[in-house]
């Protein structure tokens, strides 16, 4: 068996090739489900990054995935909706999706796949945004039960400010967001 | 549903101090393990709709001819058990000939060149083939540490099947010098696990009169082989 290629960083100079137009926007601004996820990539002493890449996946509102392997035909698929979505950090380290809550799937709370990558990241950070209007839901999820530290567990439930929901990822230190080993 | 294999022996750590950028970035606790859901398994699909027809071909996407050394990089894209991913979007972006890359970050007193951007995507076929034609990348100078050069690179990112295998990547060109002296290349502690970084010349794939050849095939993770429900 062939042996897998390995990681190696983004790198600072990906901004002229893998952002595209709209990338942010997996709904229309007019979706009447509309969420704003608002967030910062900030280091380990506090400073944005501001050359970071932020890609999220998720299932639609009916909780259902757009792959081959998602086979549960009982939910529907949306038109247009593809559940992936790509932003770059701006100079302050910031990033903003516009998207909808997905529906609960596989037993699990409502939740947002988030893969990130940048410069000094040798390889991709993998974590998860989960929502706080979903408090049952999310007591009863599985990967948030099982993370026994109350801060390391709340850095993966976004925080609703002035309308949008926060999510700012913090790479090291005291603050440092839940990562996960996928 | 089976979940993908954690290839924990070939990647590099998140923090690789001689990288130093590494320092203030990688995480100090733990990951935390994530047995594979649907969520994992699952992943963006890519129609054909945002790969033009001359995507591909790095030396095409202005007036002129780019400066430099034309080159076909070509390979496969493989799942960790040897199977083609078929269908499937690459990526890649790259610096010039001369070591710049079209970015207002890059202070390299190299020159750009006006007929070249650098950043390239195709679909993987049936066999899950790619080939892009480019131009050699120059080698450039990095703040790293003292007379710090980066060898010659072309960036790749992947996707496979799932969200879990997302990969992004770089590949190098054969016998380089400046493998020993690059903390990103060496961030990968495995010898045999560098080697599969670096691209092979092939003169099946070379055209004559016009262009080398370079194979490189990327091989992305692998299936448990015991299903989780």
């Amino acid at each position: 068996m062939p042996g897998p290629t390995p990681s190696q960083t983004v790198g600072p100079f990906f901004a002229f090739a893998l952002p595209y137009e709209g990338g942010e926007r997996l709904v229309p601004s007019g979706d009447r489900d509309a969420v704003r996820i608002v967030g910062a990539v900030i280091d380990g002493d506090g400073a944005p990054v501001d050359d970071a890449l932020v890609e999220i996946w998720q299932a639609n509102r009916h909780g259902r995935y757009r792959h081959p392997e998602d086979t549960r035909e009982e939910l529907p698929l949306e038109d247009g909706f593809t559940g992936f979505g790509r932003c770059p950090t701006d100079a302050e380290g910031r990033f903003e999706f516009l998207t909808v809550k997905p529906g609960a799937a596989d037993g699990q709370a409502p939740h947002i796949s988030v893969c990130l990558f940048a410069r000094g990241l040798l390889r991709q950070l993998y974590t998860r945004i989960y929502f706080p209007d979903e408090a049952e839901a999310n007591a009863a999820d599985p990967l948030l039960s099982s993370i026994a530290d109350d801060a390391l567990r709340q850095s993966l439930i976004a925080d609703p400010v002035d309308g949008v929901l926060r999510f700012d990822i913090h790479l090291q230190g005291e603050r440092q967001t839940a990562f996960l080993d996928v | 549903m089976n979940g993908y294999r954690r290839d924990v022996d070939t990647h590099p750590e998140y923090l690789s101090p001689d990288y130093r950028s590494t320092v203030r970035r990688a995480p100090d606790k733990p990951p935390i393990l994530l047995p594979h859901t649907l969520s994992e398994i699952t992943g963006p699909v890519y129609g054909h709709e945002r790969v033009g027809p001359t995507d591909h071909d790095l030396t095409r996407q202005h007036a002129g001819e780019p400066l430099g050394e034309r080159i076909i990089v070509a390979g496969r894209v493989l799942d960790g058990d040897g199977r083609p991913v078929r269908n499937s979007l690459v990526e890649i972006w790259q610096c010039n000939a001369a070591g710049r890359y079209v970015h207002r970050a890059d202070r390299h007193p190299a020159p750009l060149d006006p007929n070249f951007t650098g950043a390239g995507r195709c679909m993987t076929d049936g066999e899950g083939r790619y080939r892009f034609i480019t131009i050699k990348p120059g080698a450039y100078p990095w703040g790293n540490h003292d007379n710090a050069w980066r060898p010659a690179h072309i960036h790749f990112s992947l996707f496979g099947t799932a969200f879990a295998t997302r990969l992004v990547t770089q590949m190098y060109f054969p016998g380089d010098p400046l493998f020993e002296h690059d903390p990103i290349f060496q961030s990968v502690r495995d010898p045999e696990a560098r080697r599969r970084m670096v691209a092979r010349f092939d003169l099946d794939t070379t055209e004559p009169e016009w262009a080398l050849g370079y194979q490189w095939d990327i091989v992305l993770r692998g299936r448990e082989s015991t299903p989780f429900e």
